[in-house]
């Protein structure tokens, strides 16, 4: 066994989850696809674990006045194969299948996946790209955080030790509406070593409200603005010239690398930007 | 109340178990530590390999990545389940004879993760999409060329057999 011994406990409901998570050393236990790993490795070593996933009503994926909102246990996999994200998240629909592998997608989830804060992972910066809102549920009530101000630092968030993420809420496309989604990861499902998350409103051939997230180039998601604004005045070169972004190296690559990358990735983002949606 | 220890009652292969066992216990060694199914490989231990991979309630999951009491209620199928069933047994003899596996440590894993695939595959999927379907299993055998074609022989085949 290569987990140190901890408590477990089954939460039935929100408020008990909440209320566990006074205890000393408490953790959730969602998907568990990064957490476990942690626990296996020894590189954390909590107290006790409360298991939400038997927690009602946490999963549901809805289409609500404009907006679209998930549950934090829905899996991956459930928002892959879900028609309400395939028509009004394409966004999501087209970076799901770049999480993990097909085994990792049916347990992990949406919510661990956010609330984790990965800085190569693909969800937050999609947050970020749809300008989406998180749901945190603590003693005191819910509360929406926007996404921009939600990623504080590596593995760090805006939830408070007791607040528990709840789900997320993104607007729902229009027919305006134009998504990007690319990423390099030297095996298909591994953490990307660059990727970038973008969204658009075009009108005829041109572009405006353009939102260009890169993930993997900082301790958090980060907007590439000045390129944003290039690719809205209708240049791709510009906006690669533009590209402000400052990676450092880490275990995939060095800081050069990134860069290189990053603007590999502007240039094919760029293309699913201006395609023409029929 | 929280405890360090809980009595679980899953289905595996089939077979109702009971067991009272420590809830840091992964799934995988629960199955092969307490009730002897060693076709689960352990290999990484941290999800990156796939040679644990098992079914819960019909999805293929990492066995390093769940707890064993998580799986409190569920219907568990290991590579022994699959493999007495008949279930894979058309892919058991294309790896077979194709030369689809050396060592043989990642083949129970690819065998879950390609009935996965197949199974879901609503058309013969193309090379691309069963590499993409088995990225998350590793062979350090490298032998991933006969791998695909044993998968791609018998979606061809189960294909031409629904006609």
């Amino acid at each position: 066994m290569k987990p140190a011994p901890f408590a477990y406990q089954r939460a039935r409901s929100l408020d008990e989850a909440i209320a566990l998570l006074a205890e000393k050393d408490a953790k959730l236990l969602a998907g568990g696809q990064s957490l476990i790993a942690t626990l296996n490795m020894r590189l954390s070593s909590p107290a006790l674990l409360i298991d939400i996933n038997g927690i009602g009503g946490l999963d549901a994926i809805a289409l609500k006045k404009g907006s679209v909102e998930i549950g934090a246990l829905a899996r991956h996999t459930q928002v892959e194969r879900s028609d309400i994200i395939a028509s009004h998240v394409p966004l999501f629909a087209r970076a799901m299948p770049h999480i993990g592998h097909p085994a990792i997608r049916n347990r992990g989830t949406l919510g661990g996946s956010v609330a984790f804060a990965d800085p190569a992972a693909e969800l937050p910066a999609c947050l970020l790209a749809l300008d989406g809102e998180i749901e945190a549920t603590g003693p005191k009530g819910t509360r929406s955080v926007k996404a921009q101000d939600f990623f504080k630092g590596l593995f760090e968030t805006a939830l408070a030790p007791q607040e528990v993420l709840t789900g997320v809420r993104v607007p729902a496309a229009t027919r305006d509406t134009r998504t990007g989604f690319a990423e390099l990861a030297r095996r298909h499902g591994d953490y990307a070593m660059v990727g970038l998350a973008a969204t658009a409103r075009a009108n005829g051939k041109e572009l405006s409200d353009v939102r260009l997230a890169y993930f993997g180039v900082s301790d958090i998601p980060v907007r590439a603005k000045k390129a944003e604004a290039a690719l809205a005045e209708g240049s791709i070169d510009a906006a690669f010239e533009a590209l402000d972004l400052d990676p450092h190296d880490d275990v995939q690559a060095t800081a050069k690398a990134k860069k290189h990358l990053a603007g590999v990735l502007l240039r094919r983002v760029a293309m699913q930007l201006t395609e023409v949606r029929l | 109340m929280s405890s360090r220890a809980l009595d679980i009652n899953i289905s595996v292969n089939g077979e109702r178990v009971e067991a009272r066992i420590d809830a840091r216990k992964t799934l995988v060694d629960f199955l092969r530590d307490d009730l002897a199914l060693t076709g689960s490989h352990v290999g990484c231990e941290h999800g990156v390999c796939g040679a644990c991979t098992v079914r819960v309630n019909g999805e293929i999951v990492r066995g390093c990545l769940m707890l064993a009491v998580q799986c409190d209620g569920a219907k568990v199928e290991t590579i022994e389940g699959l493999s007495d069933s008949g279930e894979v047994a058309d892919l058991q003899a294309a790896f077979e004879q194709r030369n689809a596996l050396q060592c043989g440590f990642c083949t129970p894993g690819m065998l879950a993760a390609a009935q996965d695939l197949l199974k879901r595959a609503k058309t013969v999927p193309s090379r691309d999409e069963i590499r993409e379907h088995l990225s998350g299993n590793y062979c350090r055998c490298t032998g991933y060329h006969a791998i695909v074609d044993a998968i791609e022989a018998v979606a061809k085949q189960r294909a031409g057999g629904k006609k």
